[in-house]
Order: structure tokens, then sequence, then C-alpha cells
């Protein structure tokens, strides 16, 4: 494993107000990933996002990007970072090209209209260079800010619910246009609503709430815990124990013994289902009713924020 | 040295002041075309001399300060307080450049912006009165580091200010009444002894005085006084925006 492009290490941000928008974030992001924060409203996305890009003063903690502290090595360390926020903020009245060309100019690197004309084509913007910025629909505007980000080359980039009120179409537009960079070896950090997004996009998901990370896991680790489906078997009398003939299927007892729970994999050829029941009946246990169910990636989320908040797991 | 982003902004500013290059200069010069009517024709019909310069040619250093001075206080504090107001700040905080790269990139443009009106207000007053200038480089110094000083002190109440109303505030109630108290329209050995003392606590005053100097040979104050309160206020001015940038007041929560 190479070195982390991103490292965060017990990050907290307190606000002036006394709020304690982030607790202690540690979180290492490898080179060339798209990882996914999802989180409710509040949950500190944006507060994280704003202090590793130099908007929010940290209150501890420390951030590098590719060795580069970002607070006593700014330069070097923003130079590599592109910042989509989450609020659309743009000069009305500018041309979007001019707006672009200002992005790299202040980022540092010199006037090169070959590569400023590669993005906005790829962002499908190149017709409306010269249009002003108060002319674009919202999704353009968004787009124009993604431009801007990128203009710079950076190597990492941050989204801030980058497809939040843009319509199917274009979400599909802007997951194209992640890839893409992603492709490019641009790392990419992205903040969303949408557990679709995060399942289609993402290598590695990460649950943040209240200002701590709850969980990170690769997409397809995930997944496979969201494929694994659980079938719950009533029986019309309760048991004290699992019959020893069972004992090969992992099953676990609940409701006081009269619900039995398999696990199985949903994709697998056999699921055991059949032999399960077949096994129940020679065992003299009696099925009133089955149930299947699948823990979704939202289950786990909501599970988490829940068990965060302190209430009990349904 | 990021010297690539202070020519961004700076370009970027002055692009600003291109697309809207007609109400830039228009209304500032008309303003002081009515001065010179005013005061330089009407007044001056009847004071005629001060210490031995035609009255319409002894305002021409004030009016010209007078301008630049609100020019770059408006100049300085929209350039930056726009940027706060929709939001675009997010950019230049996210940026790699220093507090000076981008203080001299809003700063620069917003001299540049009232130097030219300062020189096209100049050229103006020809047109009025006969004007000879003694020290034209002295002139120019003063007129430049005036722009400077005053733009930096713009960019500060733009940072400082949270509304619209605030961005008037200073200028509206500081401002403008030191310049017209700061001896714009006349020498303040005019005025009555008490009053003279008050005055040397009016910086402007010092300003004016010796811009004055610059085109006639004669100030209120001595020359070096004047260069000093210039000098000072610039590294005053300086000095609280490195502030402003080391702690994020007003700019980073
Ligand atoms: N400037 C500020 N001053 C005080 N509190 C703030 C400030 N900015 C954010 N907060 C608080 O910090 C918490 C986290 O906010 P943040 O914007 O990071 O959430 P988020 O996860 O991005 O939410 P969303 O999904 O709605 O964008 C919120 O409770 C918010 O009210
Ligand atoms: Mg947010």
């Amino acid at each position: 494993m190479t070195s982390p492009i991103l490292s965060i290490d017990r990050l907290t941000k307190t606000y002036g107000s006394g709020f304690k928008a982030l607790n202690g974030v540690s979180l290492d992001i490898r080179d060339g990933e798209i990882l996914a924060l999802l989180g409710p409203n509040g949950a500190g996305k944006t507060t994280l996002i704003s202090t590793i890009c130099g908007i929010v003063q940290p209150t501890s903690g420390r951030v590098t990007v590719a060795g580069h502290d970002t607070v006593r090595d700014y330069k070097a360390a923003r130079r590599l970072i592109g910042l989509v926020p989450q609020e659309i903020a743009l000069e009305p009245f500018e041309k979007v090209i001019t707006t672009v060309r200002f992005s790299r100019g202040l980022f540092g690197k010199p006037r090169d209209d070959a590569f400023i004309e590669k993005i906005l084509r790829q962002l499908s913007l190149w017709d409306k260079r010269d249009a002003r910025v108060r002319e674009l629909s919202g999704g353009m505007k968004r787009r124009v800010l993604i431009a801007k980000a990128l203009s710079h080359e950076p190597r990492v980039l941050f989204l801030d619910e980058p497809t939040a009120g843009v319509d199917v179409e274009l979400r599909r537009d802007m997951w194209q246009v992640v890839e893409q960079l992603k492709a490019d070896g641009v790392t990419i950090i992205l903040t969303t609503h949408y557990l679709e997004e995060a399942e289609a996009i993402a290598d590695r998901v990460g649950v943040i709430n209240k200002g701590e990370i709850l969980l990170i896991e690769e997409t397809q680790a995930l997944m496979k815990r969201m494929g694994q489906k659980e079938m719950r078997i009533e029986l019309t009398e309760p048991v004290s124990e699992v019959p020893g003939v069972l004992s090969g299927y992992g099953l676990r007892l609940e409701a006081g013994g009269c619900r039995v729970v398999y696990t199985y994999d949903r994709q697998a050829e056999r699921t055991g289902i059949g032999r399960l029941l077949r096994d129940m009946q020679d065992a003299d246990l009696h099925v009133s009713d089955v149930e299947t169910r699948q823990s979704s990636l939202e289950e786990i989320f909501v599970g988490l924020v829940a068990e965060d908040a302190g209430e009990a797991r349904p | 040295m990021n010297l690539t982003a202070i020519a961004a902004i700076y370009r970027f500013e002055m692009g600003r002041t291109f697309r809207t290059i007609a109400q830039s200069i228009i209304s500032p010069v008309l303003s002081t075309a009515l001065y010179f009517i005013v005061f330089g024709t009407a007044i001056g019909s009847r004071i005629e001399q001060v210490e031995g310069v035609s009255y319409g040619a002894f305002i021409v250093p004030g009016l010209i300060m007078l301008t630049v001075l609100t020019q770059s206080l408006s100049n300085a504090s929209f350039g930056i307080y726009f940027p706060k107001f929709i939001g675009t700040i997010y950019e230049l905080l996210s940026a790699p450049a220093s507090f000076l790269e981008i203080t001299a990139g809003y700063v620069l443009a917003a001299a540049t912006k009232a130097l030219a009106i300062g020189l096209i207000i100049l050229g103006t007053a020809f047109f009025f009165v006969d004007l000879t200038i003694a020290h034209p480089v002295w002139m120019l110094a003063f007129l430049v580091l005036t722009c400077l000083s005053f733009s930096l002190f713009g960019f500060i109440i733009g940072i400082w200010a949270q509304n619209f109303e605030q961005l008037q505030l200073i200028p509206l109630l500081a401002v403008t009444p030191l310049v017209f108290l700061g001896g714009a329209f006349y020498s303040i050995t005019m005025l009555p002894p008490a009053w003279q003392t008050i005055s040397l606590f009016n910086p402007v005053v010092y300003l004016i005085s010796g811009f004055r100097w610059s085109f006639f040979g004669l100030a209120d104050v001595a020359l070096g006084w004047s260069v000093l309160a210039i000098c000072g206020f610039t590294m005053a001015c300086i000095a609280v925006i490195a502030w402003i940038f080391r702690t994020g007041w007003r700019l980073r929560s």
C-alpha cells in the first residue's frame, strides 16, 4: 500500500458559537480512490472539507496532503486541491471562460487555453464559454464550479454534494466525469445524501454523523453485506435451543425461541433454504410463517446513525 | 511568491472596471467639473487668490485628492466585499496565495483605477484653469501613495463590513468630512488659530498640504510631516491586514 494522498489526524473543529462540528476525525485517503462521505444534514461533511481546504480554521488536529501540512505548508498543500463547494457561488456578470481562467491563475498556474478548452468540453460547457454566468441554468453553474476546481489540475478533488438539485440525466453525466477524472488519476472525495450514488461510483464509503466517522469500508464489502439476506421463520411453538441436527446452518433464535433466523447469500448457487425447511420438518419444528428481508446500505446507514444517537436499534 | 495569483486577481478586477468603464469615469469627472464651476468660478470670483495662486488653481489638488480618496476607498472595499457577499471568497481562502498576494491583487487594481481617474481629473482641470506643476515627480509620488494607502484602508473596510450600510459608513461618516475639513477648498492658514490647531489632528490635512506643495511649492504643514504621515498610514494599514489574514478575522470561521 502506498502512502495516503490525504491524511487527516484527530481533526476537531469547534465553531465560535461553541458548537463542536468535528469531533476527532481521523481518515486516510488513498491515492486515486473515490471516497463517498455519507451523513445526515449537519453531520459535519462540509465542515470537514472546509477545514481541509483552508476556509475554516481547525481547532486541533492535523491534515497533510501528499505530505504537506495544510496549515504550515499551506501553499504546497492547496496547490494539489480542487474544491467544488456545496453552495453555488459565482461572479454573476463574468463570462464562463474568464472565471475559469481566473481560478487557474489564482492557483499559480500559467495560462493554458488548450487545457481550459479541454475541461470546458469535458463538462459540456464549451458552447457556453462566452455566456455570462447569470445566464446559465443551475446545473450549468454547478459544472462551471467543477471547471474552476479542475482548472489548476488538482490531484485531489472535493465535491460537496455535486449532484444536489441535478436531474437524473445530468447526474449520470456527472458520474461519468468523475469516472473520467479517476481514470486520469485524480483522487475524489464527494459528499452525498444518495446511497445509490455512493454505491455507483465510490471505491469506499464513509459514514459521518455528529462530527465523527462511524464507518469506513470498501463499497464492495458493504455491497456484499448488503447481498446477505435473512430468512425469518416463525415457529408455532417456541424452542429453547436449536436442535443438534440443524447446527450446521448457523441459525439464530429470536423472540423467545419463537423465531429462527437464517442468514444466507442471495447470490449463492445454493441458498440451502429448501434443505433447511426439510430438515426443520424432520426435527419436528412447525413453521407458521416465513419472511425474507435484505439489509440495504440505507439500513446499515440509518442503523449506524440511530445507534449513534443512542436509540435502540430496531 | 505566487505572482500569477496577483496577476490573476488584478486582471479580473480590472476587467470589472473596464466592463463599467463609462460609469467608472463619467461620474467622478462630472462631479469634479461641477466643483470647478461652483467653487472655482462662483466663489473664485470673490476670493481670487490664495497665497499668490488663483483660487481656481488652488482647489485643483484638493479636488483630485477628494476624488482619489473616495475612489480608492470604494473600489477596494467593494472589491473584497463583493466576493464575501456572493460567496466566491471560498476560492480566495482555499487558494495557495498568501495574505500579501491576495491584498496586492485587490489593492493594486483599486489603486490603478483611482490613479487613472485622478489623472483624468487633472487633465480636465487644465480646461478650466491655468495650472503649472512645480514638482511633477513629487506630485505623482503623492498621488500613487495616496491611492495605495487608501486602497489598503478600503480593503480593510471591505473585510470589516457585514452589510452594504457598513460598507458606506466609514467613507460617508469619516472620510468625506475629513477631506472637506482638510483644506481641500481652503488653506488652513485662513482659519482662526484654534481651528488651525484642531486641523492638525486631521490626517487628510497632511495629504492635501503635501500634494498642494507639489503643485505650487506652498504648504500648510512641513513637507516632511506629509511624507511621514502618508507612509505611517500605509504601514498601519498593512499591519492591520496582516493581522486580519493571520487570525482570519471576518474571513474564516
Ligand atoms: N460558521 C458556522 N458557525 C457555527 N456553526 C456552524 C457553522 N457552519 C456550520 N455549523 C454547524 O456545524 C454543523 C455541521 O455543519 P456542516 O455544514 O458541516 O454539515 P453537513 O454535513 O455539510 O450538512 P449538509 O448535509 O446539510 O450539507 C451544523 O450543525 C452546523 O449548524
Ligand atoms: Mg454540507
